[in-house]
């Protein structure tokens, strides 16, 4: 089958084209009307489940230091790994809004301080016990801890007091959120028995497939758990294995020789020759994920606005979204916020690149000679490269930057969040007040920017109270034009998660969540015969 | 007599390898010193790079106070040296897993491929020398010494990628991931190795070859093989009889040196076939600032060169009398 033709046919079977405009492509190149309708029917036959088989994929983002306690997780095979034997209360579903796991519903008090989860019942873990409003509440607190590493430690933190009401659980909050649900979906928060507090690491979960092979760094096997609660929906392999490839090139040719069914993070500059590989397609989602450069607002010369406004305007957006995403990607507008998110605004004026008022508000500044600015490989895929197409764009508005170059070892422990100035990225969050929340607000640990404002805390904590989503779609536009015109953010892309499939993978959908759909592609996707 | 002589002989080699292996220890510890130290100095440390970008400071507090990072430098080191010997090697800083049971995994893989690279690679190496010998500035010679050269010279992850693609993704003869796990067969091992030990081959090949070929070379000048020559033996005859047991001290040397960088050279060629030995580990770790894996790996490295170089010592003063009996 052609590749074009192998394309059309997944549009139909995904309802992107129609049946006519597919026959009518078929006979432009060249193909019998019935070979046409055969391809067809093959594709269709991606819309419904196929159950049984082995499920593959090739993952980066694994390392044999890697545990199998939630709460030290921060790559991507760990997390992976994770959604496949364990459970979240609720998951934000790819169109972003909540989809109930563990939890199957949830009230909020009118004031947003008290939430009542209720959990369902019947669901059993691995290890043949039921699980329980009391493992619930076990897991939180464990995360909760003061003492505790988790990095979930920032989520769960404003809870103030937590009950077991029957089957429900009870979260009382020392501040209303609104979004308090979607925080409840962070990955670390896999609700573990009794919290997993005599064991953290033990792997015992309610997902849908059980640890059967655990080798960090190497490899992780799971086996389909036949007493999962929603065998209907997850679970369609009979077993699934991610192999840790961190080699980008190895990882393709994994797929492309068929040892595996999908692979993660392909590099933006080989995407377009991934595409003509046969029996290969890549999935492109656009995400919330940010590169970023950061200035510190307080810090000499950056805290004066009118050099912040210089460098913001000497950036070439668009170039940096052709050149270092290879057109993947979308360009930023100086606020981590896109129209990924619930209740984004799109009305914000675009800022562009703009020599002559970037020298107007440099020469405004005062500011006399270089700007330095840190950059490495390890920020983002592309730093380097997009630092320096920084200074030349700033070169051309008479701003002279200086890049300079740092390790990759160390670079988050030595320049990121000390350095005034340097490249970095942000992964995003399901939702616009965890994102400021974690990085805009005075109190946050990762305030980057080192944005302290009072009037900008404000809007966010009203925010975070308000249930009316028009009023609260107001205040975050206000908060985005605060960051964007006095923050110390420049951001010139949003980047695109890029994956790929082989022929034999069913029921890909997309998920601007995240990569591998979210992290969950192993357990929605089913393998084709 | 001939009963005393040798057994002055056995003690004077017993007598220089207690020396030679006390010499090795006492360069391990050295070794572990210099790694330790070096650990120190990069930026950063352990608690920071497991948190990564996600770090909060009381997290970091809180490992930090866990992992027991406050403690000076010395005390740290001494209790693991401590450890070390007795056999202890400690537990990850970042994963709590027990080291020894972690490496020995790793070690094995290690030690697995660079067993059957060596298996082909060795043999070969000493074949294709003799034969270049026999055949010397005829094109078989020129002919072998052309190939293996081409073949150190290109970088093994060229070679590792060119093999994927002919191998591993057109032909689908080998995988391209070489990942071996328990439940394998050794078939289905051998058959998961075969590029990784394809081209570590090639990557070795020429070095012993070409040293082979020189010492026998050499050895040929002497007039006792002219009196072997005459006496109407033929040329491999006289090649591998006569002038190559001649030649073997020279060889063995070669030959350890690539044994030793099988096993702790090959991080490349894990990578590109994604084999779960000893490098991918070292590098994972070292990455995370995990200072006593770092040690175990750097210690393992040290000991399996100064253990091979030691053979190689022993076996050039056995084969050669004159070493045998030093003035």
């Amino acid at each position: 089958m052609s590749k074009e033709l192998e394309y059309f046919s997944k549009k139909v079977a995904r309802g992107l084209m129609d049946r006519r405009a597919f026959m009518g492509r078929a006979a432009a190149l060249g193909v019998s009307a019935s070979m046409a309708t055969g391809i067809m029917a093959h594709a269709d036959a991606h819309a419904s489940p196929v159950k049984g088989g082995t499920l593959k994929a090739g993952m980066q983002g694994g390392e044999s230091t890697n545990s199998l306690d939630p709460a030290t997780w921060a790559s991507d095979v760990p997390v992976s790994y994770g959604r496949m034997f364990g459970d979240t209360l609720v998951e934000v579903s790819p169109e972003g809004e909540i989809d109930f796991r563990l939890a199957e519903s949830v009230e909020a008090s009118a004031d947003a301080k008290t939430w009542n989860f209720k959990i369902r019942e019947g669901i059993e873990f691995h290890n043949g016990k039921t699980l329980t409003p009391a493992d619930v509440v076990a897991t939180l607190e464990r995360h909760s801890d003061e003492d505790s590493k988790s990095g979930a430690l920032g989520i769960v933190q404003g809870i103030e007091s937590m009950a077991v009401d029957g089957q429900n659980v009870v979260l009382t909050l020392s501040a209303a959120n609104a979004d308090l649900p979607f925080l409840m979906a962070d990955y670390h928060l896999m609700i573990q028995p009794d919290g997993g507090k005599d064991a953290p690491d033990a792997g015992i979960g309610t997902g849908p497939y059980k640890i059967v092979e655990n080798q960090p760094g190497v490899r992780h096997v799971g086996e389909k758990f036949a007493n999962y609660w929603d065998l209907a929906n997850r679970a369609h392999a009979d077993t699934v294995e991610i192999v840790v490839i961190n080699d980008a090139t190895a990882r393709l040719a994994a797929l492309q020789s068929g040892q595996v069914h999908m692979i993660n993070r392909i590099e933006p500059k080989v995407v377009e020759l991934v595409k003509r590989i046969p029996g290969v397609e890549v999935q492109s989602v656009a995400g919330r994920g940010h590169y970023v450069f950061i200035m510190h607002t307080n810090t000499a010369p950056f805290d004066n606005n009118d050099l912040r406004l210089a460098l913001k305007y000497a950036i070439n957006r668009q170039e940096m979204v052709d050149k270092i995403l290879q057109g993947y990607g979308s360009v930023g507008n100086d606020f981590p916020i896109n129209g990924s998110y619930p209740l984004f605004s799109d009305d914000i004026e675009q800022r562009v690149y703009d020599p002559d008022k970037a020298a107007f508000h440099f020469k405004k500044s005062g500011h006399d000679g270089k700007v330095l600015l840190r950059t490495s490989d390890v920020a983002f895929p592309g730093a380097v490269d997009a630092s320096q197409l920084f200074e030349q764009s700033a070169a051309a508005a008479g701003i002279p930057l200086e890049i300079k170059r740092e390790p990759g070892d160390g670079y988050w422990s030595e320049v990121w969040n000390k350095q005034p100035f340097c490249a970095s990225y942000w992964s995003g969050r399901p939702v616009q007040d965890q994102m400021y929340s974690t990085a805009y607000l005075s109190t946050a640990d990762w305030n980057d920017t080192k944005f302290f404002r009072e009037d900008f805390d404000k809007i966010i904590v009203e925010a975070r109270a308000e249930l009316d989503a028009a009023k609260r779609k107001e205040l975050y536009r206000a908060a985005a034009v605060m960051v964007r015109d006095e923050g110390g953010l420049i951001l010139p892309m949003f980047n695109n998660f890029i994956d790929a499939t082989g022929d034999k993978v069913g029921g890909w959908s997309v998920d601007s969540n995240g990569g591998m759909m979210n992290d969950k592609a192993l357990s929605k996707c089913w393998v084709m015969a | 007599m001939l009963g005393d002589g040798v057994r002055l002989v056995m003690n004077s080699i017993w007598i220089l390898l207690a020396q030679r292996i006390a010499l090795g220890l006492l360069l391990l510890l050295a070794v572990s010193v210099l790694i330790f130290v070096g650990t120190q100095i990069l930026p950063g440390d352990v608690a920071q790079s497991i948190l990564g970008q996600s770090a909060t400071p009381v997290a970091l507090a809180n490992l930090r106070e866990e992992l027991g990072l406050n403690d000076p430098a010395y005390v740290r080191y001494l209790s693991w040296l401590g450890g070390v010997l007795q056999g202890d090697l400690g537990t990850a800083l970042s994963n709590g897993q027990n080291i020894s049971e972690q490496i020995g995994k790793r070690l094995g893989n290690t030690l697995f491929l660079a067993f059957w690279a060596a298996v082909v690679a060795v043999p070969l190496a000493i074949l294709l020398g003799l034969m270049a010998v026999r055949y010397r500035n005829r094109w078989p010679d020129k002919l072998i010494s052309g190939m293996t050269l081409a073949s150190i010279s290109l970088p093994e992850f060229f070679i590792g990628y060119v093999l994927i693609f002919f191998f591993a993704v057109k032909l689908r003869w080998f995988p391209s991931v070489a990942t071996v796990y328990d439940s394998m067969s050794l078939l289905e091992k051998l058959n998961a190795i075969a590029l990784p030990v394809t081209v570590l081959t090639l990557v070795v090949l020429a070095h012993m070859m070409r040293m082979t070929r020189a010492a026998i070379l050499n050895v040929m000048q002497s007039a006792y093989i002219e009196t072997a020559e005459l006496k109407g033996l033929s040329a491999f005859d006289v090649i591998f009889r006569h002038a190559f047991p001649n030649a073997i001290s020279p060889i063995v040397n070669v030959v350890m040196i690539n044994l030793a960088y099988l096993v702790v050279g090959v991080v490349v060629v894990e990578v590109i076939f994604v084999y779960p030995g000893m490098g991918q580990y070292l590098v994972d770790h070292v990455a995370k600032r995990d200072v006593p894996v770092v040690q175990a790996c750097g210690l393992i490295f040290a000991a399996v060169y100064v253990g091979l170089n030691l053979i190689a010592d022993v076996v050039a003063i056995v084969s050669n009398p004159r070493l045998r009996h030093p003035k």
